[in-house]
């Protein structure tokens, strides 16, 4: 065994060792289950190391692709965990009496779990998955600084399974999407510099000159991620032996900096990042070059200077200063114009070879994405201007237009990728079924637009009920009567929730069927059929 | 647009660019709300939360109330009718974090303290739709049944001194027992003093018993009381 070997098992120990001295001391039940996690992931690994130490090295020239095939099952995995928690607690709302009235599956602990399983699980894996293959393919190198790349992978898994854990069992800072506590927020962070090590080392290595403009999405990405995380979840601990901590900032600094931080999750996380996917799958797919690089540079440095400043469009007409509002809004409005510089630069890249639409469907998942990306980038613009806003903010309008971003921009797109991965990481010829694909798609588009109409007409309806005046000049609906107008379209919305799941669950079962080496024999889509 | 080119084939000058491009908004919009004075209006009547409305406002933070109750009313006359006086920046200078919210899937909490009882809270509390049928909110009985001592709330008071909430060397000293105190109605006088406005009575209806329920109806009941809105002006806090 070698000298960094024996560090990194005792760096290990040490680490096991500390985890279960501060969870057997810990002051609240969660900390300690955590801290008992964090010792069990550590013996983990040095058991692994101790069997695996006789074993021949493995081949280190080529591409790393053991992460991105581990990470493209998680992804799969996750995004099915994540849909169902989300159609579990749309029933919540339809039905109250799926909340069971236990504390861990009450519907306030399972929103965040829902949020957070869909964008840090499911999206999360998606980038690191597809930013470790598209590193490499582009750049000529295999990824940087030997098995980081794994820690990377196992290091965000454990995040996952630590931040799904504590909603669960109530531990949260109380800030949206960046709900996971102190410790957990120090554990991502560091894992999060080795993934930026990994990306930014592979890239440094490159035997292409050129940087391909999918990397620069995932390296803004990258880097605007660690400032906002680290900057928005600045808090202390009341103590080093639990999971409570308070925020840095109060009220009014602490509600900017989130939706700084919020919005921007959004902008960067599910959206630049997924930006890159698409500017490189989409061409593989096509087998065309991007459609202008004149326009993916402006739209580039467009997207993320705009992005930043949109923040304040979540706090229209609350007690933040007028000033940064406005602002806020100016910039939302005019974010309207990179957005779609990105969706045109993509659909264009199908000039001359729009007829594979027809026959290619996985080709067609990502196209629709891309017009999802479209479609939610003018509605945000439109729903950030002011007087708009006064009537959709806090209704259920904005939860259809975060769905058409969410499932039909980063899901479709995501799961488009995998079905482009999937073959080529196991080495077969084709995927099982392209037939399922295409219920796939087609399943996946319903179930949005399902969700998203139930959910404008509903919130436009529930913004109206609220302001409704009589002759009198008396309030017309009392709160309670807009909760019961909901009912029907709550049942709508866990319909289109459901049909997008089994979507996944088809994905799920034809991505099984490929890695097992099998493919179903079947006319080929757009042919006409054989006699 | 050559001389893009040096930075498509740098990538430490595209590391560098990219970051400096994306700090530029949060600097500019952020950094003044910790220095403009105007940012947070002058009023009378806030003051820190006791240890045991902080204690509940923590049990509201962890069972993930604000995914569905805002606490932020708008300035417009509907709100204003049907929530009361629009909600200034003042009023949420001590909340670490912020509870403003984004979704109104139940009705704002802003000022919701006193509206309703004890009782009415309570029973609403552990069977949301036995006061209220068309209620979609889960129930939380569980809450009456967790006894909670208040043992390290001088370490939860000492935190946010930390950060700047104003608690003094004599709150953080008697945080235990201004809990114990406030949840019991039993020799409150002391605890009523260190914090002006504060109500002490038994909340969850068991007099032997402090339970997590006393504390988060102490939170719910006291919502939106603080301000004197008597002695504001708004032209003052024109933003």
């Amino acid at each position: 065994m070698s000298s960094g070997a024996l560090l990194q098992l005792a760096l290990l120990g040490i680490v096991a060792v500390l985890a279960v001295t501060l969870g057997a001391k810990a002051q609240d039940l969660p900390f300690a289950i955590h801290m008992y996690l964090f010792a069990a992931a550590a013996v983990a690994v040095i058991a692994y190391r101790a069997k695996t130490s006789q074993a021949p090295p493995v081949p280190t020239d080529g591409y790393m692709d053991g992460p991105v095939k581990a990470g493209a099952i998680m992804t799969v995995f996750w995004a099915v965990v994540g849909l169902l928690v989300g159609v579990v607690i749309a029933l919540q709302l339809a039905y109250p009496a799926w909340n069971p009235d236990l504390e861990w599956f009450n519907f306030g602990r399972l929103r965040p779990l829902h949020t957070s399983a869909v964008i840090f699980a499911f999206g999360g894996t998606a980038l690191l998955t597809t930013s470790f293959y598209v590193v490499q393919r582009t750049c000529h190198a295999r990824l940087a600084f030997g098995n980081l790349a794994w820690f990377v992978f196992w290091g965000y898994q454990l995040f996952i399974v630590l931040a799904a854990t504590g909603y669960l069992l109530g531990v949260t800072e109380g800030k949206e999407y960046a709900e996971p506590e102190w410790y957990i927020d120090l554990w991502i962070t560091i894992v999060w510099v080795a993934y930026f090590l990994v990306y930014f080392g592979t890239i440094l290595k490159r035997k292409e000159p050129h940087i391909y403009v999918a990397n620069w999405f995932y390296l803004s990405f990258i880097v605007t991620i660690a400032m906002l995380h680290i900057v928005n979840n600045l808090s202390i601990p009341v103590s080093f032996l639990g999971s409570k901590s308070y925020s840095a900032f109060a009220g009014v600094q602490d509600a900017l900096t989130q939706w700084w931080y919020g919005h921007n999750a959004v902008g960067f996380f599910l959206t630049a990042g997924f930006l890159g996917m698409m500017y490189y799958f989409v061409p593989k797919r096509v087998e065309r070059p991007v459609y202008s690089y004149r326009l993916s540079i402006v739209h580039f440095w467009s997207l993320i200077f705009l992005y930043i400043w949109a923040g304040p469009h979540h706090l229209h007409y609350t007690a933040l200063p007028d000033w940064a509002q406005t602002l806020g809004m100016v910039f939302s409005v005019m974010l309207w114009m990179p957005s779609w510089g990105g969706m045109i630069n993509g659909l264009m890249t199908l000039s001359g070879a729009w007829d594979k639409l027809r026959t290619d469907p996985v080709l067609r998942m990502m196209v629709i994405s891309v017009a999802f990306y479209g479609m939610s980038t003018f509605e945000g613009p439109m729903m950030s201007i002011k007087a708009v806003n006064s009537l959709s903010h806090y209704t259920d309008w904005t939860i259809g237009h975060v769905h058409s971003g969410a499932l039909g921009w980063v899901g479709m797109v995501s799961m488009g990728c995998m079905y482009h991965l999937f073959p080529r990481l196991w080495g077969r010829k084709e995927l099982y079924s392209l037939q399922l694909v295409s219920w796939h798609v087609w399943l996946a588009t319903l179930g949005i637009v399902v969700y998203a109409s139930a959910m404008w007409v509903s919130g436009i309806m529930q913004g109206l009920m609220w302001r409704e005046y009589d002759d009198q000049g008396f309030l017309v609906y009392s709160f309670a009567e807009s909760v019961a107008a909901m009912h029907p379209y709550y049942v709508i919305r866990a319909f289109g929730g459901l049909l997008f799941l089994i979507g996944a669950l088809i994905m799920v079962y034809n991505l099984y069927r490929t890695v097992r080496g099998d493919t179903r024999s079947e006319a080929p889509i757009g042919a006409p059929a054989v006699a | 647009m050559m001389s893009h080119k040096k930075i498509e084939t740098n990538a430490t000058l595209l590391l560098i660019f990219s970051f400096l491009v994306v700090t530029i908004g949060g600097l500019v919009q952020i950094t003044p709300l910790f220095y403009l004075e105007n940012t947070i209006e002058k009023v009378d009547g806030m003051r820190p939360y006791t240890p045991l409305e902080l204690a509940g406002r923590n049990i509201y933070i962890r069972e993930g109330c604000y995914v569905c109750h805002s606490q932020m009313v708008r300035p417009f006359r509907d709100e204003v009718e049907r929530y009361g006086h629009y909600s200034l920046a003042a009023e949420s200078m001590y909340d670490h974090p912020f509870q403003w919210g984004s979704k109104r899937t139940g009705p704002d909490l802003a000022r919701v303290g006193g509206k309703y009882s004890d009782e009415w809270q309570r029973q609403h509390l552990a069977n949301p739709r036995s006061v209220v049928p068309e209620s979609v909110m889960p129930g939380y009985a569980f809450l009456a049944s967790r006894e909670i001592a208040g043992a390290t709330m001088g370490d939860h008071l000492k935190t946010l001194a930390l950060v700047g909430v104003p608690y003094s060397q004599e709150q953080i000293d008697n945080a235990t027992a201004d809990f114990l105190a406030q949840a019991t109605g039993n020799d409150a006088d002391a605890m009523l003093a260190r914090y002006p406005k504060s109500a002490a009575r038994d909340y969850d209806g068991d007099p032997a018993r402090v339970t997590e329920m006393d504390a988060l109806v102490a939170y719910l009941q006291m919502l939106g009381t603080l301000v004197d809105f008597t002695t504001f002006k708004p032209e003052t806090a024109s933003r």
